[in-house]
């Protein structure tokens, strides 16, 4: 390309950001009473045209200095290179969490946060059970969360049963809807699965919201009861009968000891689903999800049931999620359905993106980052969500396998290459 | 009956809408195979570019009156046809060729990117415009209940019509309808024929994203509030509409925006208001379940 036709690109691009802003971004219509108001924003129109403009011709000069060549993924990755890091890696992550509450810079917030940051990568672990293994985009993930959630809130306070015995139960009836909504829907397409997932998960929370007498409805459920360690409640005063933490342990009393307790359990959850997670990839089910993402057809060919292995990983990603939930109906003591939006769903399945699907490790550091991100910029807490939406589209676009490349199906023969491109 | 003949006014109104706005849907799906979900948010952009010219045009002393309302529809669909033309060009053109999943999650995240563009643009408070088509006329009245026909409603019936003809006719009559229609059946085999499979793909969005940007005007102008999340569940409703008449099909979508404003409407009057959604949702998933291609839709096969 010469640089008068690059120069005329830039500037055809210009104008097609000029035509986007102009309106939308040049005039806001503001609150003035009965009227809408106006106010002027042109300035703003000029910068995002000179961006456009000058980052198009960037675009334009280093692309025309780079080796032309067909597109590919790549399947090779830091796994294949360097199993061993990724081993080591995950032993210092696991040392580390669970020393932080132990550490002196840790106080209330910092464990708070980590708390925050494990739930997602808990969920982010068992979305990528569905969508990073077997290839399936479930786009209403937050149902079963809700689901886990609901039925433990609502088992603990009509029935009296603990956190323990609900949490396999919470774990059962996600597992339920999951094949529930599998069932009917996985003979699909992709596409179609991924849409009639989302269609789901605003039935939930339709469900959630109207259905007053169960859930209470939009005021959600209050008092949950919290957890106890072994039968000891972390109270100051605890009921008749009844010993508490501090005075079984001869210790003072702090709200300290329920956060770290808190934290401990969901590491304990946590690092179970990715260890479960991580044994049933060998699994000959784990190899059918993995095959049956690549290829579909030859699947079937070979004779692997296309139905029972995908709702398997639904059903298996499903009760993950109900784990999950249960886990954040006890710490937060409340819960609504506000809680469970499409959002919450977006932002999980933004986790495994960014993660790069199938990657564990991929997962716990795209947690990492969602989750602290607007924790340290404060202010950029606002844009969050922009953000996502932006670099879904740009890891799509640049870099389809995320931060950490693991599209390696977990066995393979020796001299082989797969090229997921060509398999559509 | 005349409660119904009532519903079933209201239910055609927001059918044809939901059929504007599945015709995106249908024919993106029909020539590249992918769900555009970030189509709701086009319809989205459309209705804040009412509610922005029509401020603009208030504030220069104009008020609505028949050529204001015309002038704000040619204004509104060129915008939404570059925000239409720029999401494919910038989000799915450069994934042709990647992995199945690859564009779908593209569109999702450009979903949520442009809602919360708006957001942050334009406020997260509900956008109010005066009345800009006021009145209407009893149809029948019969024990005090008079069944009220809007002047709106027939505006927004006859223009929907209007436009599946002129669409029809594109498709069926027009060099740019011939090769979308080839493209559609055999990429490869098109491009080998001297098509342009680019220009043709980025010609249906814009003009999907147009037909969004008449269904967000039209929107606008019958409910006289705007928001920045309107566009998913509306999105997800036409893509429901889509799917029931048969996805591909652009008759298909027309008639199954129809029906879907119908039973919503129903369900609405009849059984319960804060459940219709769920109803809307639920013909998605017994469709897919029972007849995956729709009403007018052709069987899918799939080849190795």
């Amino acid at each position: 390309m010469t640089v008068p036709a690059m120069l005329r690109d830039a500037g055809l691009a210009a104008l097609v950001a000029l035509a986007l802003a102009l309106p939308v971004v040049g005039i806001r219509t503001v609150d003035t009473g009965a009227v809408l108001g106006l106010d002027y924003r042109f300035g703003w129109v000029a910068i995002a045209v000179g961006i456009v403009f000058g980052g198009r011709l960037t675009a334009l000069l280093l692309y025309d200095r780079l080796p032309r060549g067909p597109r590919r993924i790549r399947t090779k990755g830091l796994a294949g290179r360097s199993r061993t890091l990724v081993r080591y890696a995950a032993v210092a992550f696991i040392v580390f969490a669970a020393a932080l509450p132990q550490l002196p810079f840790s106080d209330r917030y910092v464990v708070d946060t980590a708390t925050q940051v494990l739930i997602y990568v808990m969920l982010g672990w068992g979305l990528n059970v569905v969508v990073g293994l077997a290839g399936l985009l479930d786009l209403g993930y937050v149902a079963f969360y809700a689901v886990g959630a609901y039925s433990y809130a609502l088992l603990a306070k009509n029935f009296g049963l603990s956190f323990w015995e609900c949490l396999p139960l919470a774990g059962a009836f996600a597992a339920f809807f999951g094949i529930l909504l599998g069932f009917p829907v996985l003979r699909l397409r992709g596409d179609y699965l991924a849409i009639v997932t989302l269609g789901f998960g605003e039935m939930i929370r339709i469900l959630l919201i109207n259905w007053t007498t169960l859930t209470g409805g939009p005021n959600g459920l209050t008092s949950i009861p919290r957890p106890d360690f072994f039968g000891l409640a972390f109270t100051r005063s605890p009921a008749a009968g009844e010993t508490a933490f501090h005075e079984f342990f001869g210790l003072a009393f702090s709200t300290q000891h329920r956060i770290t307790f808190l934290y401990y359990l969901i590491l304990i959850l946590a690092l179970v689903t990715g260890w479960a997670v991580e044994r049933m990839r060998r699994l000959p089910v784990g190899r059918a999800w993995e095959a049956l993402r690549e290829d579909e057809i030859a699947c079937q060919s070979l004779g692997i049931n296309r139905t029972t292995t995908k709702l398997t990983a639904f059903a298996i990603g499903a009760s993950f999620g109900g784990f999950a939930g249960s886990f954040f109906a006890t710490r937060q003591g409340f819960i609504s359905p506000e809680s469970f939006t499409f959002i919450e769903s977006a932002t999980i399945l933004a986790i495994v993106v960014l993660g790069g699907m199938g990657s564990q490790v991929g997962v716990v550091l795209a947690a990492t980052v969602l989750v602290l991100l607007p924790e340290v910029f404060r202010d950029l807490a606002h844009y969050r969500m922009m953000v996502f939406g932006l670099a879904m589209v740009l890891i799509m676009v640049w870099r389809p396998t995320g931060f950490v490349t693991q599209r390696t199906p977990t066995v393979r023969l020796s001299d082989f290459t797969p090229d997921p491109g060509a398999a559509r | 009956m005349e409660y119904f003949l009532q519903q079933a006014i209201n239910g055609l109104t927001l059918g044809a809408i939901y059929g504007l706005i599945a015709i995106g849907y249908t024919m993106v799906y029909g020539i590249i195979g992918m769900i555009n979900f970030a189509h709701g948010e086009v319809f989205m952009i459309g209705s804040f570019l009412t509610v922005i010219f029509i401020t603009v045009l208030g504030s220069l002393g104009i008020h609505p009156t028949f050529t204001i309302i015309a002038l704000v529809l040619l204004l509104v669909i060129p915008f939404t046809g570059v925000w239409g033309w720029s999401i494919e060009r910038a989000a799915y053109r450069p994934l042709r060729g990647s992995f199945r999943l690859a564009p779908l999650i593209s569109a999702i995240g450009m979903s949520i990117f442009l809602q919360n563009l708006v957001q942050f643009l334009q406020g997260a408070r509900n956008k109010p415009i005066p009345v800009v088509v006021p009145g209407g006329f009893t149809l029948v009245e019969s024990d005090g209940f008079p069944v009220q026909v809007r002047w709106l409603q027939i505006v927004i019936v006859v223009m929907t019509v209007a436009l599946m003809i002129g669409l029809t006719t594109l498709i069926h009559r027009t060099r740019f309808g011939r090769a979308q229609r080839a493209c559609e059946q055999d990429m490869k085999m098109a491009m080998l024929l001297g098509i342009d499979v680019n220009r043709t793909i980025s010609a249906t969005f814009v003009l999907g994203a147009g037909l969004a940007g008449i269904a967000g005007v039209m929107v606008a102008y019958y409910y006289n509030v705007v928001n920045f999340y309107d566009g998913f569940l509306a999105g997800l409703k036409a893509f429901t509409a889509a799917v029931l008449g048969g996805i591909g099909s652009v008759p298909g979508a027309m008639l199954g925006g129809l029906l879907l404003g119908l039973i919503e409407a129903m369900w609405s009057a009849y059984f319960s208001i804060e459940y219709k959604d769920f109803a809307a949702f639920s013909i998605l998933v017994l469709v897919l379940i029972f007849r995956p291609t729709g009403i007018l839709g052709r069987p899918e096969i799939e080849k190795v």
